[in-house]
């Protein structure tokens, strides 16, 4: 729902960075983004098309890693990628958890000319 | 050539949100970012917190896609409030408050309660520069929602159950509730309340008042 915030931004960064290697072009970005951010990869691939129009990154491609929810039990200490929902320990069956992957939302690198 | 970056696309976000912080915390003023979905009572609560936290000195930052309405409502009961129509957009961020922020009397104010767009999904990724993030829930909403938004019931400090007047005509289990809140989120406190009964909101404004006390300390 809100792509379009946060594909400006990440577009931003990606400007600053080609402009600082003194690169002629940029091919593509590589992204991480968490499932739990609700950010939609499409999208932000629409919005990267509409904003890199007439720029030096015209036409680049994301390359999205979405990251799933990611938790680790507080009763056996089992950290696990958490299914579809399914907020519950594999090995134990507890659901005392502590979230710690899944937010990610990030550039990881770009590929210039 | 590939170049190695790592940089967080929300940074540009939270720079600004640091900035509004160190306003708001000069001001001293204890900023609290209420986050629901729509229906769940954002207004009603926030017209209950303020009676609650006296004489406590309340400022409102209203956030809605369009139209007035929660602004005058709370007008109405005499505190300063700066409406914000984001237009659209589904979420505040830390632009629109720093925009805001100047057309609030700052070192008249304890406390700036903003009301987030409502909206379970985009408002938990943006940084405003508040002291607490607060999330509404209400007993129609039904007691699965932790599980079906983890990254809204994880990214908060408290939880409001409102609406527990209708727990007797809904299908909604407090027990459920909280134990899948405490499950992916356990410090986050929960606080059952009623705003049109006015039940647990006593509980509610004690707490949040000790909290805005330790903070100033």
């Amino acid at each position: 729902m809100h792509e379009l915030a946060i594909t400006q931004s990440l577009f931003e960064i990606v400007l600053e960075h080609a402009r600082q290697a003194k690169a002629k072009k940029v091919k593509s970005v590589n992204l991480v983004i968490g499932e739990m951010t609700g950010v939609v990869g499409d999208s932000v691939q629409f919005y990267l098309g509409i904003l890199s129009k007439d720029t030096m990154a015209a036409g680049l491609k994301a390359n999205i890693r979405m990251a799933p929810p990611q938790a680790t039990c507080r009763a056996c200490g089992k950290t696990f990628i958490v299914p579809e929902m399914a907020w519950r320990c594999p090995d134990c069956g507890s659901t005392e958890l502590e979230v710690n992957g899944g937010k990610e939302l990030f550039v990881e690198s770009i590929e210039v000319e | 050539m590939e170049i190695k970056i790592l940089k967080n696309i929300m940074g540009v976000n939270d720079q600004v949100a640091g900035k509004n912080r160190e306003l708001l915390e000069k001001n001293k003023v204890f900023t609290i970012n209420i986050m629901a979905s729509p229906g769940a009572g954002k207004t009603s609560t926030v017209l209950q917190t303020i009676k609650a936290l006296k004489p406590l000195r309340v400022g409102v930052i209203e956030g809605d896609i369009s139209s007035t309405i929660d602004a005058e409502t709370v007008a109405k009961v005499g505190v300063p409030v700066v409406q914000i129509n984001t237009g659209g957009e589904c979420h505040l961020d830390a632009n629109m408050i720093q925009n805001a922020l100047g057309n609030l009397p700052l070192d008249e104010m304890d406390v700036l309660m903003i009301e987030n767009v409502g909206n379970l999904v985009c408002p938990a990724d943006f940084k405003l520069g508040e002291s607490l993030k607060a999330l509404i829930a209400s007993v129609p909403e039904g007691d699965d929602k932790p599980y079906k938004y983890p990254g809204m019931f994880t990214a908060v400090d408290v939880i409001i159950l409102n609406k527990i007047d209708l727990l007797p005509y809904v299908k909604f289990s407090v027990e459920a509730f909280t134990q899948a809140v405490k499950g992916i989120n356990s410090k986050a406190q929960i606080f059952p309340i009623s705003c049109t009964t006015g039940e647990g909101v006593e509980a509610w404004g004690k707490w949040l008042k000790k909290r805005i006390k330790d903070t100033g300390k």
